[in-house]
Parts: C-alpha cells; structure tokens; sequence
C-alpha cells in the first residue's frame, strides 16, 4: 500500500514538474554594453540559447558589430548607442516579459525583434500597445493579423511573405521538371505554417496537387516513417517547412530512405547553419532550398555584405567566439535590421516613433542587404529570395561551404549560377 | 495492399527501433526515479552532456561515436557518484528532497546546459560515423523494400544490450538484489546490517552512468544543441511511468510500446499525432493500472 501510495505521489510529482518545465522561463540577462555619456538604449530579445540559437547567436554578434560602427561614427544624435538585450531561449512565453522589462525598466529607447517568426510574434502586442516602431529579423507574414503600420520586416520575401518566401521555388521546380503531384512537410510551428500556406496556394497556382499534406512535431527524433508515408503518395516534388533539427533529421532520412521525387527542400531552415552543413556534408547534395546570401560571385548586388561577413569571421576567430562560423545567412540581414532604424533615427533627429515610422515607410534605404523599400504590412516591396542547390559536396569540412560552388544559385535568374538538377542525379 | 503492407512492415521496424532509442534515453531514469525515487530531472540533459562528449571524441580524434559513449560511461559513473553525495548531504538526509530535491535537479540541469554553451556554443552538432546515413533494405518481392536505418540499428542494439545487463545486474547479484530492497524497504534493509545510503549511491552513480552511452546514442540519431534535452524531459518520465516504476525490462517494452506507436500513427495517421497518441497511451494505463505496465501491484509487497 505504501508502494502504491509512494507511486501515486511520485505520478503526482512527474505532473508538477513537467508543468515546472514550460513554466520555468527565467530570461537570462545579459549585461549590456556599458557607455559613459548619456546613451541611445536599443533593446531586444534573442534566441542566445534553444534551437534557434544558432541563428540568434550571429545575429547578436552582427548588431554588436553595428553598434561598434555607429560610435565610432560618433553614435546616434551624437549620442552613444548602448545595446540592452535578454535570451528569450527560443521561447516564446519569455518574449513579451522581455519586451515590457525593455520598456518599462531599462527605459530603452528603440526596439528590435529577436530571429524568427516564433519570436517576433508574442512581442507584436507589446510594441503595438506601447506605439513602438519595431523591426522584425526573419519573421514570415508576423505582421498579417495585425496590420500594425509601424513594423518593418527584414525578409526579402516581397509584399506576401507566405507565398513570395516559396514562389520562387516553385518557379524553378515548375521551369524544370513540370511536376504534376507534390508534398509538403511542415513542421508544427508558427514560422513553417506560415510557409506552408504559402506553399500550398503556390502549390495550386502552379497547377500542382497536392498528394500529402502533414505537420510534424518539432520534437520527432526520426523522421523516415514520414517520409515512406510521403514517399508511398508518390509526389514528383516535396516541398519541406522545417526548422533545424527537422530540417536535419529528414536529410538524414532522405539519405536513407531515398526519394523518386526530382525535387526536394523548399523552406529548410538551418540547412545554412555551419554546424549542420559541416555534420550533414554530402548528404545535402540535391537539396534545394531557399537562402538569402551565399557565397557566389554574382552575390555583389549586396555592396558591403561581403566584408561585413569578413569582419565578422575575424571577430568570431579572434575572440574565440562559439557562434556560426560563417555567418552567411543571418549577419547581413540583422545588420541591417538596426542599420536601417538607425538611419531613421538619424534622418528624422529625434526618437519619435511615429515620425521614425514614417520615414521608413516612405523612403528607401541601402544598407547591406542592398535597396529595401518597404510595402504593405511592413513587408517588403519586392521579393528577393534565392533558390540554391547544394551540388558537389564531398565531405563534412566547412571550408567548402565558404568558397563558391556548393550552393549554387537557381533563381533568381539575373544572379543564378547554376542549373537546377533532378535530385537523385546529385546523389553518389 | 502491398504498398500498405510495405508502410506498415516498415512503421513496425522503424517503431521497435524507435523504441530502442526511447529505451536508452530512460532506462537510467528508470534507475534513479523509478527504483530509488530521486526526480532527476536532469538526466535528460546529462544525456546532453553524454552527446557532446561523444562529438568532441568523435570531432577531435574521429573515434567511434559508440566507444566514445563507452569511455565515457566510468564518468558519468563518477559524476553520479558525486550528484548522489551531494543529494543527500544536503537533502534526503534532513528529509527536505522532495521539492528542494527537486529544484537541485533543476539547478543542476541549468549548470550543465549553460557550461555546454560556453564550451561548445549553441550550435547543433552531428557526429560521422559509417552507419549514420546508411541503411539496409531487406526486398520482398516487387513492392515491399523494408529499410532498417543503420543509426536507430545500431541505437537499438545498443540499448537492448545496456538494459539487458542491468536487468541481470539487478536479478541474479546480490548488489542487485540490495538495490530493489532499497526501492522496497530501507528501513529493513537497515536493520540487516546493510547501509542503504551506500546501495542507493552506487545504484544512482550506475543510473548516471547510462547517460554516457544514451547521449552517444542520442546524437548518433538525431542533431544535438545544449538544450534539447530538455525537450524529452516529458518523454523520459513518461517511459518510465508507463513501463511501471522500478521496472527495468518494463521500461524497454513501454519504450518499444511508445516507438511503435509513434511510428505507426506518423505513417498513417499523421505525424501531428504522434505525441498525442503516445501521451494517450500513458493516461489509459495509469487509468487502467495506476503502477504502470509492469509495476508491481500492492500484493506484490
């Protein structure tokens, strides 16, 4: 009896602490940047740790190095710029305590988001009741419920994310292979719904059907039974939405349970990330996936993203820093998430949000993701991302992925450097 | 019909060998919690740890990542060594474990998961090795190709391996056999002359200690960053309970149980389901039988 009682607290237990470990979501706080005169304070969250780290960690270091240049340029209005920011640990329950703290407590003058759909999302309602001008780094459709007029999206994926961030791939699997059937994988969250909504309208404007349509739970260790079950509808084409470890888990499951599909990737994020190109190596071959900068000769229409990306590099070899690598795919985009509020700020004089708003909506910028003008919803006017195949992959050392030639770009075709091939032909 | 028969004999290989994987993740839990009652929470992420150790060997020295998680067993024999003394020094002795126990745990999970991202940075990490992205395909007939993925093989060969030998560690030696009376009785083990203190110790550090291996095999199956342990807290402690507390060859058929089941309603049904499926499960047992699958009941004792 005192078993079974014993048993039955210990149940009673295990239910506590699992509610103990959504609850538990203590921010980190990190100390900011400390400044002697009276600075300009730029707040935000970032996934610093939790799966999405991987990006957030090089976005931090890219908006430490904006802050670098900007007081070296004497600052914002000639004041220092001093960054105040949390570790939302890829949490979104953490993100809108972070961004009352940021406004209420440290008094920050200027938001940005955190990396990622799943993170701007919760803190949209905080900037919209506090009237903020905010930045969103990498958020799919975050600002489509709500319409707010003073968010602007850093994601070159045109004035409808959901369709324009896939459209492209769609264009070249259509322009290639004509495929008739497709799947789409997605995994059951925020950002890869989003894509997913897009795929399938693209699916449909592309006159494909669609043969199998599932969402996946982030936390699925393996990954074949999904795609036998895709694999079984026989699709000429899988379109995948997918965040790092899913995106990671099905290359591997591609590699060995193979695929008659001629096309393959779609919306994969993380397949950018160092560590996961360096661990998956040549099972990557065929994948074609979206990206936004590789390194391609024909990438200079981003003037200064290229010694951006160098300075950032060196940073990271010379302070030891245990972040990506590389730094391909988020640093140009999270500098100029801050670069182009900067400029606002600058252009306008003062830090009034509504007209930092304006100016933005009503101008176009440079920076180093090269012209941006802003359109509906804070989105971007046109659409500017890349399809890339990953082709001539031969082992797992990094350096590969630094030089020309192992992703190659499909799409755009002003900049393409490379053609489209059936998947299975790129395979050993 | 043969393409359903070849999903099905396909999600039945890839469950049992889920399954596998399932049990290697919990069978130490299913040590500390289940037979000496410390909510280890951090196990999960000592599994963590276990995985980067087996990625630096395998990174540094390309040492298989499977002996790596061998060598690092005595390890994390020691470090449950250490856990345990301090455990009970500082709670199960003034009788303060239950909830101060259990935010040590929490504490140590933290302490484990923030010094992984200082060592080794947040990025996710994979290990080579020749059967991570291989398979065999066994043929039948013209339709039916069953692929056994050679890392969740290799996982589950493993694990079986592993919970076997506890299993007869804990059955046929006296050790053992102190270890159960432990998770029965301290009080009457006490006055046979035996210190419990001393059993439970050696039988958490040995718990601990699967960790090495588990956390090899964890990222041998799937990519790894400091904290995604703590996405398979809910499913260790779900194993455990389900395979019934204290049951060591329980917790491997609960752990084949869920994988089946995973992996049957992802081929079939949709991948969404799964971890409702495998949490329905769970509640119709303890509904059913409160002491898990194989639990012992009241009349046991």
């Amino acid at each position: 009896m005192t078993r079974i009682l014993a048993n039955r607290v210990r149940v009673w237990l295990l239910g506590g602490l699992m509610a103990a470990a959504f609850v538990f979501s203590a921010p980190l706080a990190t100390t900011a940047e400390a400044q002697s005169k009276d600075p300009i304070k730029v707040g935000f969250s970032m996934a610093l740790s939790g799966a999405l780290a991987g990006g957030g960690q090089q976005s931090l270091v890219a908006i430490q190095l904006w802050a670098e240049d900007m007081n070296k340029k004497g600052g914002l209005l000639g004041r220092p710029v001093e960054l105040v920011f949390y570790d939302d640990q890829t949490n979104p329950k953490n993100v809108p305590g972070i961004y009352s703290k940021l406004l209420d407590i440290d008094k920050v003058d200027l938001i940005v988001s955190g990396y990622g759909t799943n993170l701007i999302a919760p803190a949209m309602p905080i900037a919209i009741e506090r009237e903020m001008t905010f930045m969103g780094l990498f958020g799919m459709n975050a600002n489509a419920k709500w319409e707010y007029e003073k968010y602007f999206s850093i994601l070159p994926a045109g004035p409808d994310p959901a369709v324009g961030f896939s459209e492209v791939w769609f264009q070249a699997v259509e322009k290639k292979f004509q495929p008739k059937t497709i799947a789409i994988i997605a995994a059951d969250a925020e950002f890869a719904q989003n894509l997913k909504e897009g795929a399938v309208r693209n699916a449909k404007a592309f006159g494909m059907e669609i043969v199998y349509e599932e969402n996946y739970n982030p936390k699925t260790p393996d990954f074949t039974p999904i795609l036998r079950a895709a694999n079984a509808k026989k699709p000429d084409a899988i379109y995948i939405a997918s965040y790092p470890n899913g995106s990671a888990g099905l290359v591997r499951a591609l590699a060995e349970v193979g695929t008659d599909a001629k096309a393959v990737g779609g919306g994969m994020v993380g397949l950018q990330f160092a560590g996961i190109m360096a661990g998956l190596g040549p099972m990557l071959n065929g994948i074609a996936n979206y990206d936004f900068f590789v390194p391609e000769p024909t990438m200079n229409l981003y003037p200064g993203a290229s010694d951006l990306i160098d300075r950032y590099q060196a940073k990271v070899k010379a302070e030891n820093l245990k972040v990506d690598a590389l730094g391909y795919y988020l640093v140009p985009w999270a500098y100029a998430n801050v670069d182009i509020l900067g400029q606002a700020v600058q252009a306008v004089g003062s830090l009034d949000q509504d007209a930092i708003a304006d100016y933005i909506r009503d101008n176009e910028f440079t920076s180093v993701v090269g012209k941006v003008k802003f359109g509906k919803n804070g989105e971007w006017e046109r659409p500017r991302t890349l399809v890339v195949q990953y082709q001539g992959i031969t082992n797992n050392d990094l350096s590969q992925f630094a030089t020309a030639g192992t992703r190659k770009i499909m799409l755009p075709a002003d900049i393409s450097t490379g053609d489209l091939q059936p998947f299975n032909d790129l395979r050993k | 019909m043969a393409i359903f028969i070849d999903l099905l004999l396909n999600a039945l290989v890839i469950g049992i060998l889920l399954g596998g994987f399932y049990a290697a993740l919990s069978i130490g839990l299913s040590i500390t919690f289940g037979l000496l009652d410390v909510v280890n929470i951090a196990h999960p992420t000592l599994l963590i740890l276990g995985a980067f150790i087996a990625f630096f060997l395998n990174s540094t020295w390309g040492i298989d990542p499977v002996l790596a998680g061998l060598i690092a067993t005595p390890l994390f024999f020691a470090i449950g060594w250490v856990i345990y003394q301090i455990y009970y020094n500082a709670f199960e002795k003034s009788g303060a474990e239950s909830l101060r126990g259990l935010a040590f745990f929490f504490g140590l999970l933290f302490i484990i998961e923030v010094g992984l991202i200082i060592q080794f940075g947040v990025d996710h990490r994979l290990v080579e090795a020749w059967y991570i992205g291989e398979s065999a395909n066994i043929v039948i007939g013209s339709e039916i190709d069953v692929a056994i993925p050679y890392r969740l093989l290799v996982a589950f060969v493993v694990a079986v391996a592993a919970t076997l030998a506890i299993q007869v560690y804990l059955t046929r030696t006296f050790f053992g056999r102190a270890v159960r009376a432990v998770a029965q009785d301290m009080m009457a083990l006490r006055l046979m002359g035996v210190d419990p203190i001393k059993v439970k110790r050696i039988a958490f550090a040995m718990g601990v200690a699967t960790a090495g291996i588990g956390g090899a095999l964890m990222i041998i199956v799937l990519p790894i960053e400091p904290s995604v342990g703590r996405l398979y807290i809910g499913n260790v402690f779900a194993i455990v309970v389900l395979g019934g507390l204290g049951s060591i060859s329980g917790t491997l058929l609960a752990a084949i149980i869920i994988g089946i089941a995973e992996s049957i309603v992802a081929t079939f049904f949709g991948p969404s389901w799964s971890p409702a499926v495998s949490f329905g499960i769970l509640l119709a047992v303890l509904a059913l039988r409160p002491e898990g699958l194989f639990g012992k009941t009241a009349g046991a004792h």
